[in-house]
């Protein structure tokens, strides 16, 4: 047992862990309507990218600019298949081919282009969601770390790469929607995604699927692996004069952000009934970055709270002041990573663990003392 | 409770004979105290004794905010009109604005919001069809209203929306008439900006062309949306030398377009060119002088010289400022609050179901367009004008069509 709590990194991290499985999982469900609730689930699907970051860009040392092709990837590959369900030969019986997507009928498609066919399935679908971007990874990374093109000259890359999806998705729109984007999805294996119990479920999925995320990237970085990947990032040429293969440690947690990444596009593909092409830019890129960094870069829970307080912020302050939220936003981005450039997490360790490592010593002391008293009785 | 709903049609339509029989005017005299809160409002909208509330959902911060905050203004001097004038069934009209931060997204989420949260009666919104998409589930679910300005692509219908602006055919197909028998035009070339709504209308405007007007298509092209080079396509349309240009580049690329065109020396007097994309709103940052001469096919231009119109461009100014220059979509705004309004007091009630139902066949003889009428369809019927530009950004008409039915899954184009 005890093996295994090592393995996840420690007490203290998997109390942490399960605080806010409570937090998401029973406060946030009882205390908010399911409007609300709806909007949380979709701050979550955005979480995954920031936890993705933490391990690749807090810990790996490697800054991708271009997080947004990944959910993008998971994004549309989950659409793909809503879609599909959703045009039935009987729903699309107005259009002059039936049976494909309203968007290719608008763009003179009269059959679905073969890149579509897999999507009939949810088991390939759900395999694609997972092997896409993780194959995508991987070919970025072998071309780019191979040749040790790193730091910022990586960063610019990915961003270029956001920005060339981008333009493929809107300039090939009879095969991808466009800028409209796919719209209108509707049913999962029959089953409607839309109503007030299905929207329930979906963010206990959500949930699920981001707490197992964090218990991997907390397994991944606990393991030898993970000391690995804090030594590449501090001290790289001691790493490989070592006889490591530094780029393969980067390839794997460029693939593992790309894949976390995925698995949030599809399930906000599933929570909000739609993907759009703003998601995969390089603006969505940058600002799921400013996520991580204001939940603080070396916390994987800090990068969840982040991304919900961003979000949060930027709903309530455009609900309040339409005209002028931007330019708050923008304030609070400045001023979180001027005051406290840890995060969140930074404000919590300096100022809230103190607090609460003193709570649990002096319990655990008094706990201790009992137990010698007992087992001195014993004797 | 469903069965005394069914019956409620039968007196209503006995009201709405009376009701168009007297005028409209009576409708309007009713006021909050014959028209108890319960009966006007049995689905749970934000109603109360004295006032109602609507949402305002377009984009005032992004790249969009340039183009809609136009159809904000408008909406906003209809609906303080129409509080002015004692309201709708007596009740002040309450306005909640939410920011779609040009952001398709973003729109699906305040649309929500005002539905789910707010309860509003009818939303006024959206600009680009790509928002119109995202929000349209969100309609259809929650049963909402939605008075949609722009002039599209058509290819949709839906109980949930009324589109104000005009559908492809109603724009194209009178207006092509018109510069082909004006011009004897044979040739044409089609350009675009590369999305939904130009690619329809040239797919609706080449079928035109080919089969009906017997002339030919002599290039189709489509650039990124944003794009600001169009020395290729101007080298060729030197080459080809088409009896009209017909485009539909939209937003910040217009700048680049016509003013590339004016320094390649091709003016108004050397080619023909008709836009379905320019309003006065754009002529304002590509320059008068840049479009002069050349045509663009609309249903309303600023210049309009009627009564209904003076006193709009009059408050309009009035109350946004003696600079502001009012558009096609900015009219076609300022007509939603009124179609509202008018469907309410048909229906006797701010329920979406009954405003849905009521809406067709609503008349306002009051538009600054002149008069529409809703088709069943949810569109409007409206005329085509044809206006030429001059160097002070103002278009002159010098053409005008009778109401063209709207239809937006035309037969025979797709």
């Amino acid at each position: 047992m005890d093996k295994w709590i090592a393995a996840f990194g420690g007490r203290q991290r998997l109390l942490q862990l399960l605080a806010l499985a409570v937090l998401l999982m029973v406060i946030l469900p009882l205390t908010l309507d399911i409007f609300r609730l709806n909007l949380v689930g979709k701050y979550l699907t955005y979480a995954f990218v920031a936890v993705g970051l933490v391990l690749c860009w807090g810990y790996g040392g490697i800054l991708s600019l271009g997080q947004g092709v990944f959910f993008g990837i998971g994004g549309y590959c989950m659409a793909m298949f809503l879609k599909l369900e959703a045009s039935s030969p009987e729903n699309t019986a107005i259009q002059s081919t039936p049976g494909i997507p309203d968007f290719m009928d608008w763009n003179q498609i009269t059959e679905l282009p073969l890149g579509w066919i897999p999507f009939h399935s949810l088991t390939l679908t759900i395999l694609l969601i997972m092997t896409v971007p993780a194959l995508f990874a991987f070919l970025i990374g072998a071309a780019m770390f191979k040749r040790r093109v790193g730091g910022v000259y990586f960063a610019i890359i990915t961003q270029a790469i956001a920005s060339i999806a981008t333009i493929l998705i809107i300039g090939q729109q009879g095969y991808t929607g466009g800028i409209n984007g796919i719209t209108d999805l509707r049913t999962l294996l029959g089953w409607d995604i839309r109503p007030d119990s299905a929207k329930y479920l979906l963010y206990f999925l959500c949930c699920i699927l981001l707490i197992a995320c964090l218990l991997v990237g907390q397994f991944v970085l606990n393991s030898r692996y993970g000391k690995l990947l804090i030594a590449m990032r501090d001290q790289e040429d001691r790493v490989r004069f070592s006889g490591y293969d530094v780029a393969n440690i980067k390839i794997f947690v460029f693939a593992l952000a790309g894949v976390f990444s995925a698995l949030g596009g599809a399930m906000f593909a599933l929570q909000v009934g739609f993907m759009s092409p703003s998601f995969v830019g390089t603006v969505a890129s940058i600002e799921m970055v400013i996520f991580c960094a204001v939940g603080g870069r070396l916390s994987l829970i800090g990068a969840v709270y982040g991304a919900l307080l961003v979000n949060l912020a930027k709903t309530l302050l455009s609900e309040s002041f339409p005209q002028l939220w931007i330019v708050f936003m923008g304030a609070l981005f400045i001023g979180v990573v001027l005051l406290f450039p840890q995060g969140l997490a930074g404000i919590y360790e300096d100022y809230v663990r103190p607090q609460v490592a003193k709570l649990f010593s002096r319990k655990s002391n008094a706990e201790s003392q009992g137990d010698k008293a007992v087992a001195q009785e014993a004797r | 409770m469903q069965d005394s709903k069914r019956s409620k049609p039968a007196w209503k339509r006995g009201l709405i004979g009376l009701a168009l029989g007297t005028g409209l005017g009576l409708a309007s005299m009713a006021g909050a105290a014959d028209m108890p809160t319960a009966e006007v409002n049995t689905t749970g909208l934000a109603v109360t004794d004295d006032t109602v509330k609507v949402g305002i959902l377009h984009s005032i911060t992004g790249t969009m905010a340039i183009s809609e905050t136009g159809s904000v203004e408008a909406e906003m001097l209809a609906i303080e009109q129409i509080n002015a004038m004692g309201g709708v069934l007596g009740r002040q009209i309450e306005i909640i604005q939410e920011d779609g931060a040009s952001d398709w997204p973003t729109f699906a989420e305040k649309a929500r919001k005002l539905l789910v949260q707010d309860s509003v009666a009818a939303v006024f919104g959206c600009w680009t069809s790509a928002s119109r998409k995202a929000v349209l589930p969100v309609f259809e679910k929650e049963n909402g209203m939605l008075y949609y300005p722009t002039f599209y692509e058509g290819l949709e219908q839906s109980k949930n929306v009324i589109y104000t602006g005009q559908e492809a055919t109603q724009q194209i197909i009178a207006g092509l008439d018109w510069i082909a028998e004006e011009k004897d035009a044979k040739t044409f070339y089609l350009v675009g900006s590369d999305y939904i709504w130009p690619r329809t209308s040239n797919k609706i405007a080449r079928k035109h062309i080919e089969d009906v007007l017997g002339g030919e298509v002599v290039g189709e092209e489509y650039y990124p949306l944003g794009n600001t080079n169009f020395g290729s396509l101007i080298n060729k349309i030197r080459l080809k030398k088409p009896d009209v240009v017909y485009s539909s580049i939209v937003g910040g690329s217009n700048v680049a377009w016509w003013k590339q065109l004016n320094a390649a020396g091709i003016t108004a007097d050397r080619q023909t060119i008709m836009t379905i994309s320019v309003t006065e709103d754009e002529v304002l940052g590509i320059g008068g002088e840049n479009m002069e001469g050349f045509y663009s096919a609309m249903k309303y231009f600023q210049s309009l010289d009627n009564e209904n119109n003076q006193a709009f461009v009059e408050a309009f100014k009035a109350r946004w400022g003696e600079d502001s220059v009012i558009g096609d979509v900015t009219q076609a705004a300022y007509l939603g609050p009124w179609l509202w309004k008018a469907a309410v007091e048909k229906a006797g009630s701010f329920d979406v179901d009954a405003v849905a139902e009521a809406s067709a066949e609503i008349e306002l003889t009051t538009a600054p367009e002149g008069y529409v009428r809703i088709h069943p369809n949810h569109h409007l019927w409206s005329k085509l004008r044809v206006g030429q530009w001059g160097a002070d950004g103002q278009a002159t008409v010098v053409y005008e069509s009778d109401l063209i039915e709207p239809n937006p899954f035309p037969e025979g184009y797709q």
